[in-house]
């Protein structure tokens, strides 16, 4: 049984966006910290820390995690995901990242990673969903710029895209 | 200088392009200010904050802190103190402004001491080391209250709270109302509100003590004569102060302007420590202390005639700014000075304003800025007029404003309004947005039993605010005393480097709006390129770029002023291009045009050179520049309109130099059990001038919406009537998510300003403004109420809807009245009983023993007695997981041996503070028990109140009767062994009081 | 806003992590999906000494119906909950209850147990616990216990689990016909309820569950009523659960709600059965 004492540093090892990574942490360094200042993951942003803006909010082993009320040693070996992991390519960007830019779905930007990696995760297990969902899904983070219609939007028809995407996929 | 042909409008400008900024934004590439790296040693500040509203700091004790290992400084109010002096204040007073408390605090969440180390866990465990000694103060919290007599007074420089009351007269307002044959009033209050950006403020401060100079990077947002007061209050000129912003502003709608004391609190600490310092505010220091909107108590009379026609206003409107009057306030209260008479063409003006301070967190800017408190006030006054006059609302706001063919218009107060055409704006608006199927939608809904209101507001929206309409809180002589102020400076550069391609600086400071994008297409479309060919760079940098006091993002400038001066750079610069060119297509230079990449012939378009061979020309081969043309390398072009000039000796100010309209209705339903309101339907129809881009307008128009729907229904920064905070957390302060905010449907007509280059208007703020004066109005309507309380929370809906409540049944088990506390208000009572198996004289003793004491109550240690009816303790108490060790004093009074006490105390520690009182009463029972029985009555402040508020009664009644619960049981199982004791200790007691305690 | 200090131990088993609580008491807490407590955790608010991570201990992430009972681990997550085939059928209340539980976002993170431990008198699965008559199964290293859900909350985010037990399941009693409803009241979608009801109904008369009102959640059997005789009954319990104010809503408020959204979801959990 691993006690990992309050004054030491430790070796933490996880997948990030599918490549390992590693890094120093105390116990308490909370996992957006170390995502942000020890691996220069800075995409994943802070807004409040308790858990109610959503903005820290990336995939753990494909469960939707708020990074700030996740410890780093907690995701020991587990396989996170980040909006860096998102485009395919890094002057491309995905279908989802895309409908957000058409539909002006981001102004400052800043809460846009976590609701990014909401989407992400939720359009994999709901391709179709109604706007009510998509709502539903999105009361989980705080925009202050777009009064979240054009993010609505930008969801519901990158849901549709990538259902076409995968019915080609599944006819070919 | 030759005139570009202007025929050729806005190939870009005017579409709605995909944004530059939001490749990077949406891949993790941000440059926010925290993503930014920082040089090796950079230690992390942290800021210990005052638990209570007002008080005195009788001592502060830094010394655990500092001997932590990692800890490089820790800074009290007194330590600041000596670097720097007092932040400028916006009044004439002998009053100081500190950013850090020095010997007293007026609000909860002041700075009080900070702590720099080596990271931000370890800044915070110092913080938790200092010990402060508080003697608290009375504290004042509403505005109003604060005027009266015998108030707590904040500061002795304003007398009665009160810092500035000045009286203005426009026209022949008492004439008119002589003669009125109404006069109708209402008087609203305007709540505390912050439209909460998602990123918190942040900097990275430097001091070079050989130059004696700050170099600053902070997402600060402006105005930059911000600036002057942080360079000043630091003893340094402004060449000495370096103040830069990063590329990326995670929101800010004007909260950001209030980073700057912490600039100063930042740049003492990087002096202090000799190394850069770094701070990211938390979001609890955000809620509690960064910036909010002014509360505001108005009383607004008009006189009307009996069509509805409003002949004169009188306003009386009360600011709160809370605890300092902070630069710029208080601005808020004169922002909308030039229209106090909103769209209406109303002649006659009388005006007093009162500006106070309270134990609140100081105001500062924040999405519509005096607006929304005026009118909230103005709409809901033309709402109350249709209802005493029983004339169609919509009718009434018709029948007022200022007609078509009056622009530009002069209002009473000195407002120039630009341009309009207010009653094709509305008609726009009615039928888009469909009022007749709304009506009827409400007729409906009546028949049905529901609860359905309509209502309108309409607004004149100023953008682009004149840096000397603050100065309107000054007489004209201290005017003339101060020296003036007024214009708007807006500055922009383009560049061309050696290779022909074009760059564009402003010193705009976006914070989300599309800045890049919008200087793209305008400058593109001047000089016949892709918008994709200019690259615009918006970050800050006073050591190096163009700039003046009136720089940064805030009264909706942007578009108006700074794209306008990017146009007149571009111009200037594509100018001379043309002379350039005309030479070598040997046209006349008025017969050059710029298209397609091409710099090219306008009579014969083939005869064309490449736009980037005729601008790389001035680096390369300047001589061959004609005779008398400038170079083309760079161009700064700073712009203010001549429109906004001082207030003149009779207090007439164009307060701002654009003013767009609004035309807003709605339709609400409310939930007669619960009370919820449910926006039906929301029209808002805009006329913001020439549209720069669509999509950023609408998103402008949707986020102002939210952010006001979230003050109409939901956010609230709420206060006890101590001064403690209540809404420290975003479980508390609510913010609207995707499920409340609905889409409106939203209405353009473009009337272009004359007076700006683009014929753009700002458009940013308005909906703060209409919004919540729009649905109070329809919430008056579906109630038929006079005093709408804003944020209409279905609490207080409900009790509006309800009527009198269903007594408790007959023989139900009594609980102590929950009385009437008012929101809010942190005093919390109850009760319990408990029976105890030992006689009320075994009970009566242990009460006032200390071993007793110390083996029931919770969590205490260390129990002393310092007198027969005080102790102190050390106690550790908490429910749950919240645990905090506090210092307790008890005391025992109006002792009634053996039947009853009065038991109270006092707690205090890093959670926050507490105290209370409890009557506890012992009865005897049969079989030798005792029945006791207790009420209390309770007070929590600090840290616990304001995160943890919804729990706090509840945690109460269970630390209480967890004592209670160990006095029975110890008691109980303590019979008989203590009769000597109590015998002892009752024979003290009665010598004590004086009489036979048998 | 950084916690304090604290070790951290990852358990490997339950007995692994009931030495740590023997031996730590309440200076060590369980850390499970630390939905509630790591927000606490971030604020100061709690300062354990050493936190004991159960989420890799296998055996704890059990979800079984079986005897009558839905059982659920500690180290059910309330997403897998809401997933899980059996839930419609062996537990329909928390079907309906449990997509007020937060947000997508914690729910996926947060386990039903945790909820439970942290007795937050407004949250849903306390109260659907209550109402149902579920159990808590505690354990120490001394020895194990079975508390019924009445017994166990015991105030504001006290329970009677001691320093060193943990909750190593809840179980809710499947359902035996009853009809079912859930109604909650918040400020937003997804806050902590103002007032949440449960309702259960049978042959045998009304069981109401009332959460957000009270110091803990409480539930009541009420005879099969209607009419003003209901409204009688559900008005005495409205005045019995000593409601308070609060910044988000008044005492008269909340004692408004219980008798009109306890009637409104007990007329719902009628129409369900039928």
């Amino acid at each position: 049984m691993p006690r990992l004492s309050a004054d030491a540093r430790h070796t933490v090892r996880f997948i990030l966006n599918g490549r390992e990574v590693k890094g120093q942490a105390s116990p308490r360094t909370l996992l957006s910290d170390f995502l942000r200042h020890q691996i220069g993951a800075t995409g994943t942003h802070v807004g409040c820390e308790h858990g109610v803006c959503g903005a820290c909010t990336v995939d753990v082993d494909g469960m939707l995690t708020r990074a700030c009320m996740t410890l780093a040693v907690q995701v020991e070996g587990c396989a996170v995901r980040t909006v860096e992991g998102l485009a395919p390519a890094p002057d491309r960007l995905s279908v989802l990242q895309a409908a957000f830019r058409r539909h002006h779905a981001l102004q400052c930007g800043f809460c846009t990673a976590g609701i990014l990696m909401s989407l992400d995760v939720f359009l994999k297990a709901v391709p179709d969903p109604d706007e009510e969902a998509v709502r539903d899904l999105l009361s989980g983070h705080l925009c202050r710029c777009t009064g979240y219609t054009p993010i609505v939007r930008a969801a519901l028809e990158a849901a549709a895209e990538l259902r076409e995407v995968q019915g080609e996929t599944t006819h070919a | 200088m030759l005139d570009m042909p202007q025929d050729k409008a806005g190939e870009w400008v005017g579409r709605a392009i995909e944004r530059v900024e939001d490749a990077a934004l949406l891949s993790g590439g941000g440059r926010y200010l925290d993503d930014l790296g920082v040089k090796p040693g950079t230690l992390h500040m942290a800021i210990l904050r005052a638990p209570h509203a007002h008080a005195d700091i009788v001592s502060i004790d830094p010394a655990a802190a500092k001997a932590l290992p990692g800890v490089a400084a820790v800074l009290t109010g007194a330590d600041v103190a000596k670097l720097t002096t007092s932040l400028v204040v916006g009044v004439k007073a002998p009053v100081e402004c500190w950013p850090m408390a020095v010997d007293r605090v007026r609000f909860v969440g002041e700075p009080v001491a900070l702590v720099v180390a080596e990271d931000r866990y370890v800044a915070e465990d110092a913080l938790d080391l200092i010990e402060v000694a508080y003697e608290m103060r009375p504290a004042v919290v509403d505005p109003l209250a604060a005027m009266e007599d015998g108030a707590p007074l904040l500061h002795h420089g304003f007398p009665r709270n009160i810092a500035s009351d000045r009286s203005f007269r426009y026209g022949d307002p008492e004439a008119e109302f002589a003669q009125a044959a109404h006069r109708i009033a209402i008087s609203v209050r305007y709540p505390r509100n912050s439209c909460t950006p998602i990123e918190t403020y942040g900097l990275v401060a430097e001091y070079d003590p050989h130059e004696d100079a700050y170099d600053v990077l902070a997402n600060f947002q402006g105005p930059f004569s911000i600036h002057a007061v942080i360079s000043r209050a630091l003893k340094v000129p402004g060449n000495r102060l370096r103040l830069r912003t990063p590329r990326d502003s995670g929101g800010s709608f004007g909260i950001k302007q209030g980073i700057f004391p912490y600039i100063v609190l930042g740049a003492v600490a990087a002096r202090v420590a000799g190394r850069p310092v770094k701070w990211i505010e938390d979001r609890l220091e955000h809620l509690m202390a960064s910036v909010s909107a002014t509360n505001r108590a108005t009383t607004l009379t008009a006189a009307v005639t009996p069509e509805g026609r409003i002949t004169a206003l009188d306003w009386d409107q009360v600011e709160d700014c809370g605890a300092h009057l902070r630069a710029p306030e208080p601005a808020t209260l004169y922002r909308m000075h030039g229209n106090l008479t909103g769209a209406y063409d109303i002649k006659n003006l009388a005006v007093r304003n009162r500006v106070v301070v309270t134990n609140k967190c100081p105001t500062g800017l924040n999405r519509g800025f005096g607006g929304p408190q005026v009118y909230l006030a103005l709409e809901r006054l033309m709402q109350r007029i249709a209802v005493e006059l029983r004339l169609d609302p919509l009718e009434v706001i018709r029948r007022n404003l200022i007609p078509a063919d009056a622009f530009p218009y002069r209002t009473a107060s000195g407002a120039l309004l630009d341009s309009g055409d207010y009653q094709k704006t509305l008609e726009v608006g009615l039928e888009a947005g469909r009022l007749d199927e709304l009506l009827a939608r409400r007729d409906k809904a009546r028949a049905a039993g529901r609860i359905y209101g309509i209502g309108y507001a309409a607004a004149v929206e100023p953008s682009v605010s004149n840096m000397g309409y603050i100065a309107t809180v000054l007489t004209p002589a201290e005017r003339r005393k101060a020296g003036p102020k007024n214009g708007a400076q807006a500055t922009a550069t383009v560049a061309i480097d050696p290779v022909g391609s074009v760059s564009v600086h402003v010193a705009s400071v976006p914070q989300g709006q599309g800045h890049r994008t919008v200087l793209s297409q305008v400058v593109a479309d001047v000089l016949g390129l892709q918008p994709s060919d200019i690259r615009v760079n918006a970050e800050m940098d006073t050591a190096k770029d163009a700039w003046s006091i009136a720089s940064g993002n805030y009264a909706s400038r942007f578009a108006a002023a700074v794209a306008g001066a990017a146009k007149m750079a571009a111009d200037r610069i594509a100018a001379r291009l043309a002379c350039v060119a005309a030479a070598q297509l040997n046209v006349p230079a008025e017969d050059v045009m710029f298209a397609g990449g091409k710099i090219a012939a306008r009579s014969n378009p083939a005869n064309a050179v490449p736009f980037s061979r005729v601008a790389a020309l001035s680096h390369w081969a300047p001589a061959q520049l004609p005779e008398g043309v400038a170079p083309t390398i760079r161009e700064t072009v700073f712009w203010t309109p001549p429109e906004l000039a001082a207030a003149d000796e009779g207090d007439h100010i164009n307060s701002s130099l654009c003013h767009g309209f609004i035309f807003d209705y709605c339709g609400i339903e409310i939930d007669r059990d619960t009370g919820e309101i449910r926006i039906d339907h929301y029209v808002t129809a805009h006329d913001c001038g020439t549209i720069l881009h669509p999509g950023m307008v609408d998103g402008q128009i949707r986020g102002g919406f939210a952010h006001a729907l979230g003050a109409s229904l939901l956010e609230e920064y709420a206060y006890g009537e101590d001064g403690s905070f209540l809404t420290g957390t975003f479980a508390d302060y609510l913010v609207p998510t995707a499920m409340e905010v609905p889409e409106p449907v939203i209405v353009h007509t473009e009337t272009p300003s004359p007076f700006t280059p683009l014929g753009a208007k700002g458009v940013g703020e308005g909906n703060c403004m209409s919004t919540p004066a729009c649905l109070a109005n329809a919430v008056a309507d579906a109630l038929g109420i006079t005093d709408v309380r804003l944020p209409l929370v279905p609490s207080g809906v409900a009790a509006l809807i309800h009527g009198a409540e269903p007594p408790a049944p007959a023989g139900a088990r009594a609980k102590p009245a929950p009385a009437p506390t008012g929101k809010g208000e942190r005093l919390m009572r109850g009760g319990g009983r408990a029976r105890v198996g030992a006689a009320p004289e075994a009970v009566w003793a242990m009460l006032l023993d200390p071993d007793t004491l110390a083996a029931i109550i919770p969590g205490a240690h260390d129990v002393r007695k310092v007198s027969d009816t005080k102790f102190t303790a050390d106690v550790t108490l908490g429910i749950g997981p919240v645990k905090g060790r506090y210092k307790a004093q008890v005391s025992l009074s109006d002792l009634d041996p053996p039947k009853a006490v009065t038991l109270s105390g006092k707690v205090d520690g890093n959670l926050g503070f507490g105290g209370g009182s409890g009557r506890i009463t012992l009865a005897p029972e049969g079989g030798g028990g005792t029945e006791l029985s207790y009420t209390y009555e309770a007070f929590v402040g600090g840290k616990v109140a304001s995160v943890g508020g919804r729990l706090l009664d509840g945690a109460a009644k269970v630390i209480i009767g967890q004592f209670f619960a160990a006095l029975a049981r110890k008691a109980s199982s303590g019979k008989g062994t203590k009769s000597g004791l109590v015998s002892r200790l009752l024979a003290r007691l009665s010598s004590l009081l004086g009489r036979d305690a048998r | 806003m950084k916690p304090a200090a604290f070790d951290y131990v990852r358990a490997e088993s339950v007995a692994e992590a009931l030495a740590v609580l023997g031996q730590e008491g309440s200076d060590a807490r369980i850390l499970a999906g630390g939905m509630s407590f790591m927000a606490m955790l971030n604020m100061r608010l709690a300062r354990p000494k050493v936190l004991v991570d159960i989420m890799r201990v296998e055996p704890l992430a059990r979800l079984e119906v079986g005897k009558g009972a839905l059982k659920i681990g500690a180290g059910v997550r309330q997403a897998r909950l809401l997933a899980f085939d059996g839930l419609e059928s062996g537990a329909p209340l928390i079907a309906k209850a449990l997509p007020f539980t937060g947000h997508a976002q914690t729910r996926s993170r947060g386990t039903v147990c945790g909820s439970i431990a942290h007795a937050d008198p407004s949250a849903e699965l306390p109260l659907c616990l209550v109402t149902l008559r579920g159990h808590v199964h505690l354990k120490s290293a001394r020895a194990g216990r079975k508390v019924a859900a009445e017994d166990f909350f015991t105030g504001m985010m006290a329970t009677a689990k001691a320093d060193d037990e943990m909750i190593e399941a809840v179980s809710f009693p499947t359902p035996k016909g009853e009809g079912t409803a859930f109604r909650e009241i918040a400020r937003r979608h997804g806050d902590f309820a103002i007032v949440a009801c449960a309702a259960l109904v049978s042959d045998n008369g009304i069981r109401l569950g009332v959460g957000g009102v009270a110091d803990m959640p409480v539930a009541r059997d009420i005879p099969l009523l209607d009419g003003s005789a209901l409204d009688d009954a559900l008005n005495a319990l409205a005045w019995e659960l000593d409601a308070r104010d609060d910044v988000h809503a008044s005492a008269r408020y909340r004692r408004e709600l219980v008798r009109r959204i306890g009637r409104s979801t007990i007329e719902e959990a009628k129409r369900c059965r039928a």
